[in-house]
């Protein structure tokens, strides 16, 4: 029996297409445009200004707050101006333009391939400080700024680390892929990121989609008793924290509560490689793997992409934009957000581009709800989804903080298995975000 | 790309692209065996009643929602088509064609768009259609034909009791349960394949579970109603039999026999009237087990599970008020 | 015979003991009720709006008769006439308002604001808000799915198909403000009613730079500063690349909605204008 977590969730249609197909960089753009907010918490501040000369890892946004991150060049050139871009969202937001002039690196990152494994040199804190600076955010997509969550608040003890190599969205593959290519380098990022967090044990999680994956980073694991590598069951939303923590140790992290509440600390194996990469090789956050598929793409790949590379250059290496295109998702058809337009660049949390022909692009037709709590049926936190959409449209919110609204984590499972079309998860936002709203009114 | 604008809607992108009609047409196919049996032992009258009530139903459905509601018609979503079917699987096969009608006239008009359409119905509408012409025309919902293998002539046939009948009424005229079993013309495995009176669409149970396995394997009904159901009927009678063997019927008598498996199977299952968790399906189903012994044993009729649903649909909103699934992480952090 | 007699007499006792007891119950638990609450709530429209912002007419009376003065208190709905029966009803005195009405502040209709996606889900402002700026490429303008109209009790609001913009009649809107919090991005606000009904005001909220806003939208509010610089008597404001007139300093001189180069201004309900002037919006819409 494979481990999973126990209620709830769905099996969408994996899709993998781009499963397999090695890691390409892709060639510099001409320009960039690098948004000062690409993870979660306050955008950082510019420190360059326009016309400044800036070198491929040059601090050009510096963090600004306790939960907020450095940003780096991607690139080398001349800063051609700071304003407002669309970003993925949809909405504008300030970003830093450049004008990429040749590819000279800051002479302090090392380049080579070479494996460094200097874990003792440095102390906890030393890593931390080391995550910080570079700019390290969680990349799975939930941008979570690393050094925050590996710093153990006091009282609390880490044990576990939990490396997360799920990959339970359908299509993305970029962490798949990364594990193939990278598994020494990734254990290397793991064992500093427990040194940083203190933890006793690592576990890393791989669905058993992955057998390939599973079995190398079980070799390279082997030499470490510590580290114990983790077969699971297909189940979405596995990659979901919580779900990752019950699957994996059995462990429920209360409502409302953290991780760390129940000993565990996870990271994704993306973010562990770029610990490695920042700490070994003093390379900052500048570049992440990007998977970009879907079914009419006719060479879904897998690239090395410069942040701040405008989508469109990667359509384009992957065999350029399909005729009918209905909608272009920026990450997995679970939880990604569909793009208003191609020039928005890759971030930070950009772990795939998905193009969905326009047959598929539209949402199926809405009927009543016949209250056939499936809804009810997959939700992983246990809530009523059905219930909480109903109180969000006629704004009852003392009671939607009662059915514990603000534990959903918009996984989407509910609004995938309606068989009436019922956008759920639209109004369940709609009532977390009032909520908050309140909540926060409230408190100050 | 310039004419083509692209789409932008929240996530999920995906969809498991089950539907409303999906589930409907499935409940159909899992009801085709039940048909095929009593055709088998009630000629082309089962047909007859089927078509009239599904036709019914649908033209009702049709002139409520265009004309009445003036709203949106929604007839290809095969809900009518189930509710039609349910209505005929709950009358006597000889019933007459314009009492089927008054049954579909009250299932699609008052036990469903009264309410505001599929979804929003409190009760099960093929069961209220039935209850409604069980109460209003007693003498034709209860003369049961009996049934004859594989006659296709619409002759008036010989009407007779349903075993629950019989067995009540002897019962109370003080003959002990085993004499009238041994005086029964149906065996056991009679009426487990349904040789035997009743309502067209009740009467094998063997039909039945096959539909039910088919739906549980589309997903359609999870195992919690029937299972329930039937577990409370075997435990309660069994402890009635256990007590005084002459007076109580035995349970597997109880599971065989009547509207049970039919009901428990495919009217108590029907989601826009059954609860929401699992915990809430267990609780209905126990309570509509209950409810049937209940009316079987002391009721004033032979046969309980249509009124035994009906009243546990009433208590349905409130199951889902109390019973909450259980949440992820229930210690909430101080 | 008997059976009538008796049947009679039973239930005629029944319901003599029953309207006993009844009464000694309504005696009993009676609760004190300011008759003057019944008064005034007659006087009210009965909309239960919550324009007052107390939960309906009955909350409105029962605040109106414990107060000591009226100030503060104002039914919209009713305005002033009413609000002057009430005064007179309880013996105290109103400050007359000046009436107000609902102003949709947003002018991009689909000519000249271009739709550059396709928004598939619910047709509700408050969901496309939450995530997207939209359909178009204006993150502050209408989104025309109609919240404001759901909320109206008075149905004094329309979608108008053409535009793709909400419409207030002015005649029924009772400026309740129902609308105004509906709406996600508070394009609504209720401003005076003006003398004879005239208005002017700035129908665009946009707080983009100029040309981001231009782009966006043909009836944006690109902050040129030239109704600022027109206007004689400083009513209007530019805040963060937006205009904004306010209704209490404006003498209705309509220099302004001339001046305008992309005819973000709006006046309503003056007679038309003089040949010359009439020709300089052309082009500058134009």
């Amino acid at each position: 029996m494979l481990k999973t977590f126990p209620k709830g969730g769905v099996h969408p249609h994996e899709n993998k297409f781009s499963a397999g197909k090695s890691i390409e960089t892709i060639e510099l753009p001409k320009q960039v445009s690098i948004p000062v907010s690409q993870h979660l918490g306050a955008p950082a501040q510019p420190v360059v200004n326009k016309g400044d000369e800036v070198k491929v890892g040059q601090l050009i946004a510096k963090s600004a707050g306790f939960i907020s991150a450095n940003i780096h060049s991607s690139v080398s050139g001349k800063v051609s101006k700071i304003e407002k871009i669309l970003d993925s969202t949809g909405y504008k937001q300030t970003a830093i333009i450049i004008d990429v002039e040749g590819d000279e690196w800051l002479p302090e990152i090392d380049r080579s391939t070479e494996l460094v494994e200097d874990i003792e040199k440095f102390t906890a804190e030393e890593i931390r400080a080391k995550v910080a600076e570079a700019g390290i955010v969680g990349l799975g997509g939930a941008t979570f700024p690393t050094n925050v969550k590996i710093s153990i608040p006091q009282g609390k003890v880490c044990e576990n680390l939990i490396i997360n190599a799920v990959e339970c969205e359908p299509y993305l593959t970029s962490d798949h892929q990364l594990m193939l290519e990278k598994s020494d380098e990734i254990i290397v990022g793991a064992r500093l990121l427990q040194k940083a967090a203190g933890a006793k044990k690592i576990y890393i999680g791989i669905e058993n989609n992955k057998p390939d994956a599973i079995e190398l980073m079980k070799k390279k694991a082997a030499k470490y008793q510590y580290i114990e590598v983790v077969a699971l069951k297909v189940k979405y939303p596995q990659g979901g924290e919580k779900q990752l923590i019950k699957a994996v140790v059995n462990r429920e992290v209360p409502s409302g509560g953290l991780p760390v509440d129940v000993g565990c600390v996870v990271q994704n194996v993306g973010t562990a490689y770029a610990v490695y990469e920042a700490v070994q090789k003093n390379k900052p956050l500048i570049e992440r793997v990007v998977t970009v598929t879907g079914k009419s793409v006719s060479k879904p790949s897998n690239f090395l992409v410069r942040i701040g590379t405008p989508v469109s250059n990667l359509i384009e290496k992957a065999g350029g934009l399909p005729e009918d295109t209905g909608k272009i998702v920026n990450g997995g058809p679970m939880m990604g957000k569909a793009v208003k337009d191609l020039s928005i660049p890759v971030t930070k949390g950009t772990s795939g581009i998905l193009i969905i022909k326009s047959d598929e692009a539209k949402r199926p037709k809405t009927y009543n709800c016949i209250r056939c709590a499936r809804c009810v049926f997959v939700c992983p936190m246990g809530l009523e989804p059905y219930l909480i959409k109903n109180m969000a449209t006629v704004g009852m919110y003392e009671e939607l903080q009662n059915e514990r609204v603000l534990d959903c984590m918009e996984c989407g499972s509910c609004s995938y298995g309606c068989p009436a079309g019922v956008p759920l998860l639209d109004y369940i936002r709609l009532g977390k975000t009032n909520l908050n709203k309140i909540l926060r009114s409230k408190k100050s | 790309m310039a004419q083509n604008k692209l789409i932008v809607s929240l996530s999920p992108h995906d969809h498991a692209k089950d539907s409303v009609s999906k589930i409907m047409f499935g409940v159909v196919i899992a009801m085709i065996p039940a048909l095929l049996v009593s055709v088998y032992f009630f000629g082309l009258d089962a047909i007859r009643v089927n078509l009239i009530a599904i036709a019914a139903c649908i033209f009702f459905e049709w002139i409520i929602q265009k004309f009445l509601l003036k709203g949106e018609v929604t007839i290809t979503d095969g809900s009518a088509i189930v509710t039609g079917m349910l209505l005929a699987f709950n009358v006597p096969s000889n019933l007459p064609w314009w009492i089927i009608v008054i049954g579909a006239i009250v299932s699609i008009g008052v036990g469903k768009m009264s309410f505001g359409g599929l979804g929003n119905n409190p009760f099960n509408p093929a069961l209220v259609g039935r209850v409604f012409l069980l109460i209003s025309f007693p003498v034709q919902m209860t003369s049961w034909p009996k049934v004859q293998v594989l006659n296709f002539a619409m002759t008036d046939a010989q009407t007779g009791a349903t075993p629950l009948a019989i067995v009540k009424e002897g019962i109370k005229n003080g003959e002990s349960f085993s004499s009238i079993i041994n005086n029964l013309p149906t065996s056991y495995s009679d009426m487990f394949f349904g040789q035997m009176g009743g309502s067209l669409g009740e009467i094998s149970a063997i039909a039945l579970i096959i539909g039910g396995l088919y739906m549980l394997y589309r997903k359609i009904i999870t195992w919690h109603i029937p299972v329930s159901i039937i577990a409370t009927v075997a435990i309660f009678t069994g402890i009635l039999y256990g007590i005084n063997p002459d007076k109580y019927a035995d349970p597997l008598f109880h599971l065989l026999t009547g509207g049970l498996m039919l009901g428990a199977i495919f009217m108590a299952t029907d989601m826009v009237t059954s609860p929401m968790t699992s915990k809430g399906m267990i609780i209905y189903g126990v309570g509509i087990g209950v409810i049937t012994v209940l009316i079987r044993v002391w009721g004033a009729y032979p046969e309980g599970v249509s009124f035994a649903i009906l009243i546990m649909n009433a208590f349905t909103p409130l199951i889902n008020y109390y019973i909450k699934p259980k949440r992820f992480g229930e210690i909430v952090k101080k | 015979m008997d059976i009538i007699l008796n049947t009679l007499i039973t239930l005629s006792l029944l319901g003599a003991v029953l309207a006993v007891i009844l009464y000694v119950v309504a005696q009993k638990f009676k609760v004190y009720e300011d008759p003057r609450i019944d008064v005034v709530e007659a006087l009210t429209p009965g909309a239960n709006c919550g324009g007052c912002g107390l939960p309906g007419c009955r909350g409105f009376a029962e605040a109106c008769v414990k107060a000591e003065t009226l100030d503060g208190l104002f039914c919209p709905a009713g305005g002033n006439e009413t609000m002057k029966k009430i005064a007179e009803a309880l013996g105290l005195t109103t400050v007359e308002a000046e009436p107000k009405v609902a102003v949709v502040r947003c002018n991009g209709t689909h000519e000249k604001r271009n739709k550059t996606t396709y928004y598939d889900g619910p047709s509700s402002c408050a969901i496309e808000h939450s995530l997207y700026m939209g359909d178009t490429d204006c993150a502050y303008g209408c989104l025309g799915l109609g919240d404001c109209v759901a909320k109206c009790t008075f149905d004094a609001m329309y979608m108008d198909k053409e535009s793709g913009l909400p419409m207030i009649d002015e005649n029924k809107c009772t400026a309740c403000g129902a609308c105004v919090k509906a709406c996600p991005r508070k394009i609504i606000e209720l401003r005076n009613k003006g003398k004879k009904n005239r208005r002017i005001y700035v129908s665009c909220v946009n707080h983009d730079k100029g040309a981001d806003a231009r782009r966006a939208c043909g009836a944006a509010c690109i902050a040129c500063n030239k109704c600022v610089k027109t206007c004689p008597y400083e009513a209007i404001v530019i805040e963060n690349f937006c205009a904004y007139i306010d209704f209490e300093k404006c003498k209705l001189c309509r220099k302004c909605v001339a001046e305008c180069p992309t005819g973000a201004i709006l006046e309503v309900n003056f007679p038309p204008r003089k040949e010359k002037v009439e020709n300089a919006e052309e082009t500058a819409v134009s």
